[in-house]
């Protein structure tokens, strides 16, 4: 605690361009842009290691889940709500990689850039002020869910999963979903002195999370009060929007109460965020 | 000469002497302080048990394995079993070993103590043992409790799950010492999930071509997982003795292979 922010000597608001910071201009979105683009140069030397847990385990649970027990849904029950249950799952997986992309995005990164790295403290000893930090961070992790989307949105397609055209919006439907959790999630890592809580958080939350949110059966299947429950996971919800948009199936209505939740959830985040940013930064 | 064979293969004390003890001890001592992370990964199996029994119950309806019937929760269940003794063993055997190892340095400080390499490789795997087992035991439990077990042999699903943990506990820690920085661990759960999501743990690997039903047939967890179902149904073969014939056999190549290990790495 004693050695919080030692080293921190700018003061709060931007100082006056010098003759030599004029040459860069720091007005507008520029300084968010500079942490956006400190994230993308990280993500560019390090985005081998993650192909596997992004890309490869999704679509191993496609096959385990989507193919293999597929065929005994299939047999069964005639497929799920009316299609195979393949395509039941796939829109369901997508979302689950952007929560999944999302909060790993905002745990351990985002306590060891306060803590370990200190890579925050560093930026906030320039012209950079927390809410770009935030501003940086979750644009970043919209563009890593985006770009993981789009490809994933394809892989579906190879699979014949999807049935609409409305699929061409999944990858931002994982977006929405991603932020809904990345923001919240972030604004919380801020307050967090040491990493304890996550572990618990992940197998306690986003484990019951990613297998009672409708993903792999209709929530229909659940008990009464476990889908009122349910109603409550912002992945419910992002599960719910993706299936619409690949099956093309839903009503109007519906979705825009999906959509609500998750960009209500994603806007009070961002906005906790910066509340809790700036508590911690500029302490 | 068979003698001497013998002693090559299997030096006396390559598993290590009484003071290993020591080191089980050391880890109990450790994780008084973090308890709830051993109790939380109890809840992992769990919640998946209770996520595809519930919901995927009523969509599946009955399997048919041999001549018994059986619903998709009694299916799924056996293979969770093993797999929370693959995950709670292979958690320590790689991840802490490897940083007790490699970072921390803790088992060059144990060296300086009158235990030996050997003991430290058996005191270790008698940790990740024991998380197995407890793992293993609470789960069964929940198992019957639930009323997937069915048959009165279900009983041996223990023995099962922890000669499972033992089986990847060793495993697992020979393997470890081959890592060399945290990125390789990507390559570790590259091996892990493709035998979680496809060991027979969700399906039947009756449903695989017959090539891919081999090499599925050649994995460790489809051992576990078969074993665990023979138990689970009391319905048993002659495959069931290869099976724990395959697991005996890869704990001991892995005792003896860590051991071997940690005293090139660990020696003076």
């Amino acid at each position: 605690m004693a050695l919080r922010a030692p080293l921190r000597t700018t003061p709060r608001e931007p100082e006056p361009l010098t003759a030599r910071g004029a040459a860069q201009p720091t007005v507008g979105w520029s300084p968010a842009r500079r942490v956006l683009s400190y994230h993308a140069a990280f993500w560019a030397r390090t985005w081998r290691g993650q192909v596997i847990s992004s890309f490869l385990f999704p679509i191993l649970y496609l096959a385990s889940m989507g193919l293999g027990v597929g065929k005994l849904v299939n047999s069964h029950a005639h497929g799920v709500s009316g299609v195979s249950y393949l395509d039941f799952v796939a829109p369901a997986l997508l979302a689950m990689n952007a929560m999944q992309i999302s909060s790993n995005e905002t745990m351990w990164p985002v306590l060891a850039s306060f803590k370990w790295v200190r890579t925050y403290w560093t930026a906030v000893a320039t012209p950079i002020r927390p809410r770009d930090i935030v501003a940086g961070k979750l644009t970043w992790v919209a563009i890593h869910v985006a770009m993981v989307g789009v490809i994933f949105t394809a892989v579906l397609f190879a699979f014949g999963a999807l049935h609409s055209g409305f699929a061409v919006l999944l990858p931002l439907a994982g977006v929405l979903t991603g932020l809904a959790y990345a923001a919240p999630i972030a604004a919380f890592t801020a307050t967090q002195e040491n990493e304890k809580s996550f572990p618990v958080f992940y197998r306690f939350g986003i484990i019951p999370m990613f297998l009672f949110s409708g993903s792999f059966y209709p929530i229909s299947q659940l008990p009464g009060w476990l889908r009122t429950v349910v109603q409550f996971v912002p992945l419910y919800h992002g599960v719910a929007l993706c299936r619409t948009l690949a099956l093309g199936q839903g009503s109007l209505a519906a979705t825009l109460y999906h959509l609500a939740i998750l960009v209500a959830l994603a806007v009070v985040g961002t906005w906790l965020c910066t509340v809790t940013f700036r508590r911690r930064l500029e302490a | 000469m068979a003698l001497a064979a013998t002693l090559r293969v299997f030096p006396p004390g390559a598993l290590g002497s009484r003071r290993a003890i020591q080191m089980l001890e050391r880890n109990v001592v450790i994780y008084r302080k973090g308890w709830y992370f051993i109790v939380s990964g109890f809840f992992e199996p769990l919640f998946y048990l209770l996520s595809l029994g519930i919901g995927l119950n009523h969509l599946v309806g009955h399997l048919h394995v041999g001549s018994a019937s059986l619903t998709y929760a009694a299916f799924v269940a056996p293979g969770m079993l093993a797999t929370s003794a693959m995950n709670g063993s292979m958690l320590d055997a790689t991840f802490n070993t490897f940083f007790r190892l490699r970072v921390d340095h803790t088992y060059d400080s144990v060296l300086a103590t009158p235990l030996s390499v050997e003991d430290i490789a058996l005191g270790e795997l008698s940790w990740c043992l024991t998380r197995g087992s407890l793992y293993s035991v609470s789960f069964l439990v929940c198992m019957w409790a639930l009323g997937d077990t069915l048959s009165p042999w279900a009983v041996l699903c223990l023995p099962v799950a922890i000669l499972t943990s033992l089986a990847f506990a060793s495993g697992g820690m020979a393997l470890c010492t081959y890592l060399r920085s945290w990125q390789d661990f990507d390559l570790v759960g590259l091996a892990l999930m493709p035998m979680f999501l496809f060991s027979g743990t969700f399906f039947p690997i009756s449903q695989f071509p017959s090539w891919l039903q081999l090499v599925v047939r050649a994995t460790p967890l489809y051992q576990g997982v078969a074993l665990a179902r023979s138990c689970n149904l009391g319905q048993f073969s002659w495959a069931d003795v290869g099976h724990v014939g395959y697991l005996l056999a890869m704990s001991l190549a892995g005792m003896l292979m860590t051991s071997r290990r940690f005293r090139g790495l660990l020696a003076p």
